[in-house]
């Protein structure tokens, strides 16, 4: 029988050899990747198991975080991150409305998007730095929550500003002109039909900065986190017990000490310090993805 | 008598591109004036310099005048004032994200009109003019983006008469639509010619013969030729004109 | 009237648009600023050969001697664990980026993205507490150094942690290659890998490279994770196992003790002004590298 004319050559089936194999290896890359990351924190929650319990979110901490539980630390991480978002939010946000919608293209344009880059690289010790030159010193703050909500808020400044450019961007050009032709001021448009309509995605990324900000260790590390710091007992002042001018305990600072600095720590402790952590930003960030995911299956066009 | 409308010498370039080059025409009142020629001829343009659109567009630079009921519309102060005067339809069909009531309360809500009564009336008013009451009065909670091509290109028209414009614009608004919408639309303009100037942006000959009274022929950015209906199809004077009205250029 | 109220609040609203927009160039200049001022004292002070040429960093020396400021082991440090991070996370994230943006289908990569966005949300100081307490003793297991805490087990971590931007950027560079390119090729019978190398690969050349050096960018910068994996030993590496000590790790590490306002103090801010720079060019790189990509693409 003669061989079909569609039968591949053998250059066809190296071709395909080849394809086949770029196919396994980058696979293999992807799969290594989640895999490894997947192993690491399984162990984590292995090694943190016998620590686990709610006693441990409740509890205060006690004896250099070897008793007790993580309270103070938490609240002080949320804390820190809804003061920091509601610095960062609303100058984020107009920053964004600016470039998107008013600014015209143009040098001046291009430089303030190359800040916004820019200011997103910079490392977070150096932020570290610029916060204690500039909030607790030259401000005169003093090592405190309100220095240190200002100094993450200055580095969360370029992730607002990008996800919501993104947002604002995502609504399309001919809703705008159709209310300008309707005698609508840029503001009205912006008002009654641009900004409701980019609403979802500005808090999606409003969501990823507050992630970024719970899990954050440097640029707290000089300007108000402290290791321990007792604080009251009972329900209202367990809620609110550090004042804008005090220093605070934070999640991610209270991990860095215990993990480097307490002798004798339990490493159960340790572990389940870090699960709590990581659950926190994780379990944020989920949110921000979900919430994404739901905008993009229920748009209004 | 003063045209309602008036173009002196007016010219529009983006980045040095020429897209309109030195036209002049005027437009009397209730009356329908079709602005005819191919793709790129600046049609679209012109248009948005009635309504001073064309000052959200960065690029764009415009010289020359547009004159509305004589005054200029370059040293009037209250742009949004203006283009409440001046209404637009767009060539694509523009639902907002918002319900069909409020697409068409949209205009009269940002002027400042609060009272459901009046806006109810006014919604109604509008959706009849641009004959789609009779298929949207049960669902005026729809979203407009869920309406229908043709559907959404009728709400746009009933946003744009919702402000009661003496000038209405419409910019190809058939392209996007299928004929019996087309027709409609055409009726819809006939019926409004009683109490409105109406610019009609179109490369369709044969809707301008049907519906304009005067011509406006453009071709590259220069006018060629400007007279009413009759005498631009039966004796154009330059030949350009017969060769594009008659279809042998497009 | 009341009308006229509306417009000034909007003026108002719009005035605060206008500032804000400014707020990025801002905030980049006050901390080049704040960081020059802090550090400016000292820089008479230093010898800059000594700076970028000898190993010896005694910022802080004891009583009557002098102090020496020379931060060549310190950017030795951060070149290394970077090159070893660049080593695991280039390969391991261009080739993620390739399978998620070509081969994956539609649920995998689904998958695979969010799995990666959550991997980049980890906090960094839980990846130095892992570098810390997992990674390291295997690593000195499987080498036999004595210590976990090195170059090695720095670099993997920081890889980890490079990866996922690595990822992102990357598969966005592919995808934004438009599909008809794709269409194109597979039509003249080039297998999927041909598309990808000979023609995916140069199209999205630019925007690969600039994840590459985002991903650096992010590598040279990051400080909890060197701090803990490191091991703090202010040398320069002899061998993959050594520990070392980066610039981030020095000042995150130092800061707490220095005296405000003190020589050290100051020293430190020198550091920071050191990686500004250093981070700074890498992303105005990675700008021009993209912009090269737009101007291209409109000719």
């Amino acid at each position: 029988m003669s061989p079909s004319p569609f039968a591949p050559t053998a250059h066809e089936r190296h071709k395909e050899a080849v394809t086949a194999r770029a196919h396994a290896v980058t696979l293999a890359a992807t799969v290594a990747l989640s895999l490894v990351v997947v192993a690491l924190f399984v162990t984590l929650v292995v090694r943190a198991a016998p620590a686990l319990s709610g006693a441990l979110l409740w509890e205060n901490p006690a004896d250099k975080g070897k008793a007790g539980g993580l309270w103070a630390p938490l609240i002080g991480t949320v804390w820190l991150v809804v003061l920091s978002v509601l610095l960062v939010t609303p100058v984020g946000v107009a920053a964004a409305i600016y470039l998107n919608e008013y600014a015209r293209p143009g040098p001046t344009t291009r430089v303030i998007s190359l800040a916004v880059t820019s200011l997103a690289g910079v490392p977070s010790i150096v932020h570290a730095l610029f916060g204690l030159g500039a909030f607790v010193l030259f401000a005169g703050l003093g090592a405190s929550l309100q220095a240190a909500a200002c100094t993450i808020a200055v580095m969360n400044l370029p992730v607002v500003i990008a996800s919501a450019r993104e947002a604002l961007g995502s609504v399309p050009h001919a809703f705008r002109e159709a209310c300008w032709n309707l005698g609508a001021s840029r503001w009205h448009t912006l008002r009654t039909v641009v900004l409701p309509n980019s609403l979802g995605g500005i808090l999606t990324g409003v969501i990823f900065a507050v992630s970024r900000a719970a899990g954050e260790t440097a640029p707290i590390l000089f300007t108000g986190a402290v290791f321990f710091r007792a604080i009251p007992d009972g329900v209202p002042a367990r809620l609110a017990p550090y004042g804008l001018d005090d220093p605070f305990m934070a999640l991610a600072m209270h991990l860095h000490v215990i993990a480097t600095q307490v002798s004798q720590m339990p490493p159960e402790r340790t572990y389940a310090t870090a699960v709590v952590l990581v659950t926190l930003v994780l379990l944020i960030n989920s949110v921000a993805v979900v919430s994404r995911l739901r905008l993009r299956k229920h748009r209004k066009w | 008598m003063t045209a309602h409308l008036e173009c002196r010498k007016l010219s529009v370039s983006y980045g040095g591109v020429r897209a309109l080059d030195e036209v002049s025409f005027e437009v009397p009142r209730r009356s329908i004036c079709a602005i005819v020629g191919p793709a790129n001829s600046g049609k679209s343009s012109l248009l948005k310099c009635l309504n001073r659109t064309i000052d959200f567009v960065d690029t764009a630079k415009v010289t020359g005048e547009v004159l509305l009921d004589g005054t200029a519309v370059s040293k009037l102060r209250d742009v949004l004032g203006l283009r409440r005067r001046v209404g637009m339809v767009f060539p694509l069909p523009v639902g907002l994200p918002m319900s069909v009531y409020d697409n068409v309360a949209y205009a009269p809500r940002s002027r400042g009109v609060r009272a459901k009564a009046e806006l109810d009336v006014i919604v109604e008013r509008a959706l009849r003019q641009a004959m789609l009451w009779d298929e949207v009065k049960d669902r005026l909670a729809l979203l407009g983006t869920r309406l229908s091509g043709g559907q959404q290109q009728r709400l746009t028209l009933a946003r744009a008469l919702s402000m009661e414009p003496e000038v209405l614009c419409l910019d190809e608004f058939s392209i996007a639509i299928d004929p019996v919408t087309t027709m409609r639309i055409e009726e819809v303009l006939h019926e409004l010619k009683r109490t409105t100037t109406i610019i009609l942006a179109t490369n369709l000959v044969q809707q301008a013969r049907r519906l304009a009274d005067q011509v406006v022929f453009l071709n590259a950015a220069k006018l060629v030729e400007v007279g009413d209906v009759v005498s631009m199809f039966e004796r154009p004077r330059v030949m350009l004109t017969s060769r594009y009205l008659g279809g042998a250029i497009g | 009237m009341n009308l006229s109220r509306a417009r000034i609040g909007e003026r108002l609203i719009e005035a605060f648009i206008f500032l804000s927009g400014w707020s990025a160039i801002f905030g980049m200049a006050a901390i080049t600023l704040f960081l020059l001022r802090e550090a400016a004292p000292v820089v008479p002070r230093i010898d800059w050969h000594e700076f970028f040429t000898s190993t010896r960093w005694i910022p802080a020396p004891a009583r009557g001697n002098e102090p020496h400021y020379g931060a060549l082991a310190l950017i030795v440090g951060t070149l290394t664990t970077t090159l070893v991070a660049m080593l695991v996370a280039v390969p391991t994230g261009l080739a993620a980026a390739v399978y998620i943006s070509e081969f994956a289908g539609r649920r995998a990569r689904e998958f695979f993205k969010v799995t990666i966005e959550l991997l980049a949300a980890v906090p960094s100081v839980v990846w130095g507490f892992i570098g810390l307490m997992l990674v390291g003793p295997v690593v000195s297991e499987v080498t036999g150094a004595p210590l976990g805490t090195n170059l090695l087990t720095g670099g993997l971590v920081l890889g980890l942690m490079s990866a996922p931007v690595i990822v992102s950027i990357a598969e966005d560079a592919l995808r934004a290659v438009p599909d008809s390119y794709r269409e194109a090729a597979l039509a003249l019978g080039a297998s999927r890998w041909e598309l990808v190398h000979r023609v995916l690969f140069p199209a999205a050349r630019n925007g690969l490279l600039a994840a590459c050096l985002l991903g650096l960018g992010r590598a040279v910068g990051e400080t909890m994770a060197v701090l803990l994996a490191t091991g703090h030993a202010n040398q320069i590496p002899h061998s993959l196992v050594d520990p070392v000590r980066t610039l981030t790790a020095a000042i995150a590490a130092e800061l707490g003790e220095a005296p405000r306002g003190g020589d050290h103090y100051r020293a430190l801010f020198v550091l920071g002004v050191v990686l500004l720079v250093f981070t700074f060019a890498l992303n105005l790189a990675a700008e021009l590298v993209v912009k090269g990509v737009r101007r291209r693409g409109r000719s």
